[in-house]
């Protein structure tokens, strides 16, 4: 089946710092994928690079086989949530509407079919009752959640999602996975950029670890291990009961796994 | 139409005009890019005057709004070295634009009809005296150029609203959904850059900055929607300029001068009484929630000590200000307010929770 998204040789600076160097990556279609990577690895100028919002150095993006440009109507992008002005004097409807402007086109006014799609969305992230709110009200967990409300009413088929449980409390984590589980069902796929690493093989499929280079891509099984986390996170990782045998299998790595010290 | 009609007329519209990009100004943080490009469309003009020798030339208009447009990508350059901030880029553009006007002018036209004293605070008492006559029509010059800005502005704003408001919230999904955010950038430049020539020649740069910068900052304080934000926008700037129109025949003063001085007072009022986000209204809200948790640390002490031994001693009305380090007169009031509000009762000395101010203090231990 052909790949929902095929990165090749792709580099990218800004000036003459190099912060994506050929990197490869395959994402089949239907899966949750986890990115991980220390902070400053490249893992937001990925998806810019892969969303035509940074202008790579070399290399090609695809989405089914064909480049960005063409494929726009599949692709569905919450940013991170610190990128946009929460003061900005808009209601959290009128931002979930946002999610639909792009089949509007230029000119048209959304109009009653686009807040009811927009409703409905709330309605998935439990934020219905916030609708008329203004966005300047809401916590990290309810901005994130409206974030996630706009990219459903994209009804796209792959989705990135940049630090989504960031500042989110475990009940909305709960939730906001349930959904992502969801869209997997329905054939989507999603790729997002993941701090925990304790819990990527609990909610992901596929992993792709990078830090400027890609280190490892692939099932979660087979490249979610020490060797590769220590080249992902240098010195700056800390395993647990590493005393016992090297031979760190996968489902190992999960228990061993204490944190990332920034 | 009487010249005081038609030089509030002129207010007016150069107003509305001037409000509603400075609304998208604003909300950009871009506020002191209008402040640039209302001096820097001088030098277009300038250098239109001498390429036509015609002050009247269409010419002179398409130079102006394209040094406008030139100053917002100058500053955009400087600003992507990442060598300066977008403040200072500013501060270096304008002045040099700027000055090379002013110079041209003093060498080369002093005997023409090009001051620089008009440029800044504008010539609108005498603005009914240039007219255009053509058929039936005869109107001030400014009252047409004033009125054809402000209907492109509505006319743009109407129809690229949704465009405009997604670009300016979240560039990224603009540019993912296919808007691109630089058309609209430059699009809205180049709409500030029309605004100010057509507005500066009545009413001077510094009304033109102050009309598109302080009524859309009011606004902000005044509602939550951009489209309430622009309707206020309008409805303020308008205000400000009838207002200073009369202060100004009142107290016989520069008629520009006094309405950037309304459009001050405009945003002062807001900043002082809006309903939610004023300075008055925060104030008013702080005190409440001091006195509102002060009540509650009250009923959490009770509920701590009541029936303990000690219970006499530290629920005393007498030693509450000791135990919890409040000063006297403090703690009386606190006891006064919740005694009213129905957390406690007073059995002489002694204070007792009610069953609301029980209730209060667990929610409170809960948090
Ligand atoms: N607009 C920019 N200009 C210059 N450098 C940038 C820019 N955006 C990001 N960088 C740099 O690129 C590197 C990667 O950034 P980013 O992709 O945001 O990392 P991550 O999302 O993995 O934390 C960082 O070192 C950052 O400082
Ligand atoms: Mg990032």
């Amino acid at each position: 089946m052909q790949p929902a998204l095929a990165i090749t040789d792709l580099t990218v600076a800004y000036h003459d710092k190099p912060v994506l160097w050929d990197v490869d990556l395959e994402v089949p279609a239907s899966t949750l994928m986890a990115i991980v990577g220390p902070n400053g690895a490249g893992k937001t100028t990925l998806i810019k690079a892969a969303l035509g919002l940074v202008r790579p150095a070399a290399g090609q993006t695809l989405f089914y086989g064909r480049p960005y440009r063409e494929q726009r109507r599949l692709v569905g992008y919450v940013p991170q949530r610190g990128s946009v002005d929460w003061d900005f004097p808009t209601s959290v409807l009128d931002v979930v509407m946002m999610g639909r402007y792009g089949s509007l086109g230029w000119f048209r006014r959304p109009g009653k079919a686009e807040r009811q799609h927009a409703l409905a969305a709330l309605e998935k992230v439990r934020m219905a009752d916030f609708a008329t709110r203004q966005i300047s009200q809401l916590s990290g967990g309810q901005q994130q959640r409206v974030f996630l409300a706009r990219a459903l009413v994209q009804d796209a088929q792959i989705y990135f999602m940049d630090e989504p449980f960031q500042g989110v409390d475990a009940v909305t984590e709960r939730a906001i996975i349930d959904l992502l589980r969801d869209l997997r069902a329905n054939g989507k796929t999603v790729i997002v950029v993941h701090h925990d690493l304790q819990t990527v093989p609990e909610y992901f499929d596929q992993v792709c670890l990078i830090n400027v280079r890609r280190i490892a891509s692939g099932p979660v099984a087979e490249v979610f291990t020490e060797a590769n986390l220590r080249a992902t996170y240098g010195g700056r990782i800390a395993f647990l009961g590493h005393a016992e045998d090297d031979e760190a299998t996968p489902s190992r790595t999960e228990g061993m796994l204490k944190g990332v010290a920034d | 139409m009487s010249s005081t009609m038609e030089v509030q007329l002129i207010a007016i519209v150069v107003a509305a005009a001037c409000a509603l990009p400075g609304v998208f100004l604003v909300l950009r943080r871009m506020a002191m890019m209008s402040d640039a490009i209302s001096h820097t469309v001088l030098l277009g003009i300038v250098l239109g005057y001498f390429v036509t020798r015609d002050l009247a030339s269409p010419l002179l208009f398409v130079g102006a709004v394209a040094t406008g447009v030139l100053t917002v990508s100058l500053v955009e350059m400087l600003t992507r070295t990442n060598l300066i901030k977008e403040d200072a880029a500013i501060g270096l553009v304008f002045p040099v634009l700027f000055s090379i006007a002013v110079i041209l002018i003093s060498r080369y036209a002093g005997n023409v009809h090009l001051d620089t004293d008009a440029v800044l605070l504008g010539e609108l008492a005498f603005a009914p005296f240039d007219r255009i006559t053509w058929g039936w029509l005869d109107l001030p010059r400014a009252l047409l150029i004033g009125s054809i800005t402000l209907v492109l502005n509505l006319l743009l704003i109407v129809l690229l609203y949704k465009e405009l408001k997604l670009a300016t919230f979240d560039v990224g999904l603009a540019a993912t959904l296919g808007f691109s955010p630089v058309l609209v950038h430059y699009g809205l430049m180049t709409v500030v850059s029309i605004t100010a020539v057509g507005a500066f020649d009545a009413v001077g740069s510094i009304l033109v900055v102050a009309l598109m910068v302080a009524p859309p900052a009011a606004a902000y304080l005044l509602t939550d929607r951009l489209s309430r934000m622009l309707g206020l926008s309008v409805v303020i700037a308008v205000l400000s300029a009838v207002l200073g129109y009369w202060f100004a025949r009142w107290f016989n003063v520069a008629i520009a001068g006094s309405m950037a001085m309304m459009t001050g007072v405009a945003f002062l009022l807001a900043f002082l009484f809006a309903p939610a986000r004023g300075i008055v209204a925060l104030g008013v809200r702080r005190s409440r929630q001091r006195w509102e948790f002060a009540q509650q640390m009250l009923t959490l002490h009770l509920l701590n000590h009541e029936g303990t031994a000690e219970a006499d001693d530290e629920c005393s009305r007498n030693h509450l200000s000791h135990h919890l380090r409040w000063q006297p007169r403090f703690a009386a009031t606190v006891i006064r307010l919740a005694e009213q509000g129905g957390l406690i009762q007073c059995d002489g000395m002694r204070l007792m929770l009610t069953d609301q101010g029980r209730r209060l203090a667990q929610e409170a231990s809960l948090r």
